[in-house]
């Protein structure tokens, strides 16, 4: 079996009395879509950011492969090459879709010294910056304030910032939500793609883009993993059935 | 957009420069000042407007590096600019720096507020030791010579040249800083801060450097004042101080060079006016002020904006 490249042991994250994240020992092989499945609640999103560093576990421990990252903070995790999408759209509005993802390239070299030559002048961030757009079909938006973006392209623009730092990892929440149909074709295909030189870790709530996309499958409920296995083996679980039984992702299932 | 303030930059650079020719003294002195403060309220901007830094206490740096000069200044000779420059400039980086690496791990309205309070310990420092005249002050005999052929500071119009090009050098460097990759951070920063670190910025550092370097500028500033009146006194770190940089940059137009001029302009020449119609002055431009942030909440460069967006309508969705 391949090492993985991001692991957690018994990850666990309190808030006061909730424990949202309970005991979540998961591995991300190279090369793979790993999907994050569960209802509302499950404890989902506090994973990703349990595994970005935005939020701090209260126990267990997290490895980037050799690294212990599970104390780091979120920016230098991201400079060890794990970028993420966040549920909510989390752009700069008021910035281009182009500057958005110029920033993006920027932040993978030392900016901090420099301060005389022009950002625009950098010719790498901006071939990294096209490339991102172009990958996600924002190729011709660029110009365009992120604001002005519609919904679904400014989810895209959350991708292609991800991928404008040119990650290893890659953790997403929720891409495809609020997107329309052709949309999402378009980032699952994406997706298809990246997973062949990326480690992707997908939450999502769209079971045909999940099933179409998982090699791996976990399913949580109440911030406990309730499955993990193969998507064929998922689907056939008793547990993973039961659980679903009386929410929507039933019928899907 | 930032292209079209051109022509007015070269326009105010050509009326700084002709104008000694018209003004009487009063005038002549009362614009050195105003570009002394122009180059304190910059040095805010980049703090205020650029990286999203609301600090009440950036008189700090102004006085620190104006208390500085005044005590390496004692002798009855004129101070060497190029000993007692860099010393009073060290002297505010070191304290912005000291002071950044502890008020920027908070935000919002506590980072106002701890701001202020160093700023207020400052005060309070020169203001209560015996070691620089206490609530008086100090007085600087002589103003400090450059060592060019030519320069001499005590003159009031050299001194308003050697102000004025160093109003344009902190313009040009924070026009040049704020388009490189560091500057471009700051204003990522400003916009979503949460957003740059998941990118992979440390944005503390830069936040720290900004801090810095706006300190740095800001003691500039208090060293020219100090310079130019001849005396320091801990009115020049007092809160008021503070807050009147910042009223000048909200008027004038934050996240803008030209509008932190604009608004030191603005704002030293209303006082000016305003104290001539009535001994309570302060009620007017409190007024004016409510006035300018409720009609212009861009500032006075953003009549400037207006008269762009009125000009030519941005069409909706239009391409590369």
């Amino acid at each position: 079996m391949t090492e993985p490249v991001l692991a957690t042991t018994t990850l666990g994250r309190r808030f006061g009395g909730l424990v949202a994240v309970d005991d979540v020992s998961l591995s991300l092989a190279p090369r793979t879509v790993h999907a994050v499945i569960g209802p509302n609640g499950a404890g989902k999103s506090t994973l990703v950011n349990l595994l970005s560093g935005d939020l701090r576990p209260s126990t267990g421990t997290i490895h980037l492969g050799a690294l212990d990252i599970t104390h780091w903070p979120s920016h230098r995790i991201a400079q060890h090459g794990v970028a993420r999408s966040f549920q909510h759209t989390n752009v700069f509005a008021a910035f281009s879709a182009f500057e958005n993802c110029r920033l993006a390239a920027q932040s993978r070299h030392k900016s901090f010294g420099r301060w005389v030559k022009p950002a625009e002048r950098y010719g790498d961030w901006n071939a990294a910056a096209d490339a991102a757009l172009k990958i996600v079909g924002l190729a011709s938006r660029g110009g365009i304030p992120a604001a002005a973006l519609s919904h679904g392209e400014r989810r895209s623009l959350e991708i292609a910032m991800a991928l404008a730092t040119q990650p290893s990892v890659l953790l997403l929440d929720e891409p495809l939500a609020g997107m329309g149909p052709e949309e999402s074709a378009h980032i699952v295909a994406l997706l298809k793609r990246l997973a062949a030189d990326h480690a992707i870790l997908l939450v999502e709530h769209d079971m045909d883009a999940v099933f179409a996309l998982a090699d791996r499958l976990t399913v949580m409920v109440n911030g406990r993993i309730l499955a993990s296995g193969a998507p064929d083996a998922i689907r056939a679980n008793a547990d993973v059935q039961r659980a679903y039984l009386g929410t929507e992702a039933v019928s899907t299932l | 957009m930032k292209r079209s303030l051109l022509p007015w930059l070269v326009v105010a650079t050509v009326l700084l420069l002709l104008f000694p020719m018209a003004a009487e003294k009063f005038y002549l002195q009362l614009v050195t000042k105003i570009m002394i403060l122009a180059i304190f309220a910059l040095s805010l901007d980049l703090l205020v407007g650029y990286t999203g830094l609301v600090s009440l206490g950036h008189a700090a740096y102004f006085g620190i590096a104006a208390y500085t000069y005044a005590l390496a200044s004692q002798a009855a000779d004129p101070a060497n600019v190029w000993l007692t420059l860099p010393l009073a400039l060290a002297a505010s980086a070191a304290a912005a720096l000291l002071v950044g690496a502890l008020v920027l791990r908070t935000s919002g309205v506590y980072f106002i507020m701890v701001t202020l309070a160093f700023a207020q310990m400052a005060y309070y420092f020169f203001h209560d030791t015996r070691i620089a005249g206490g609530s008086d002050g100090i007085y600087i005999n002589t103003r400090p010579d450059a060592h060019l052929p030519g320069l001499d500071l005590a003159d009031d119009l050299h001194f308003y040249y050697f102000v004025l090009a160093l109003l344009a050098i902190v313009f040009a460097l924070l026009a040049v800083v704020l388009r490189s990759p560091f500057g471009r951070a700051l204003q990522g920063i400003k916009a979503n801060e949460h957003r740059m670190r998941a990118l992979g910025y440390a944005t503390l550092h830069y936040k720290l450097a900004a801090f810095v370097l706006a300190g740095t500028i800001a003691g500039l500033a208090g060293y020219l004042a100090a310079a130019k009146e001849g005396f320091v006194n801990p009115e020049m770190m007092a809160w008021h101080q503070s807050g009147a940089v910042l009223m000048m940059l909200i008027l004038g137009g934050m996240g803008t060079l030209f509008g932190a001029v604009l608004g030191a302009f603005s704002y030293v020449l209303l006082q000016e006016w305003f104290s001539t119609l009535t001994k309570h002055w302060q009620l007017l431009m409190g007024g004016f002020i409510v006035a300018a942030v409720l009609l212009l909440p861009h500032g006075l460069i953003g009549l400037h904006r207006l008269r762009i967006k009125s000009r030519a309508p941005r069409p909706e969705g239009d391409g590369d």
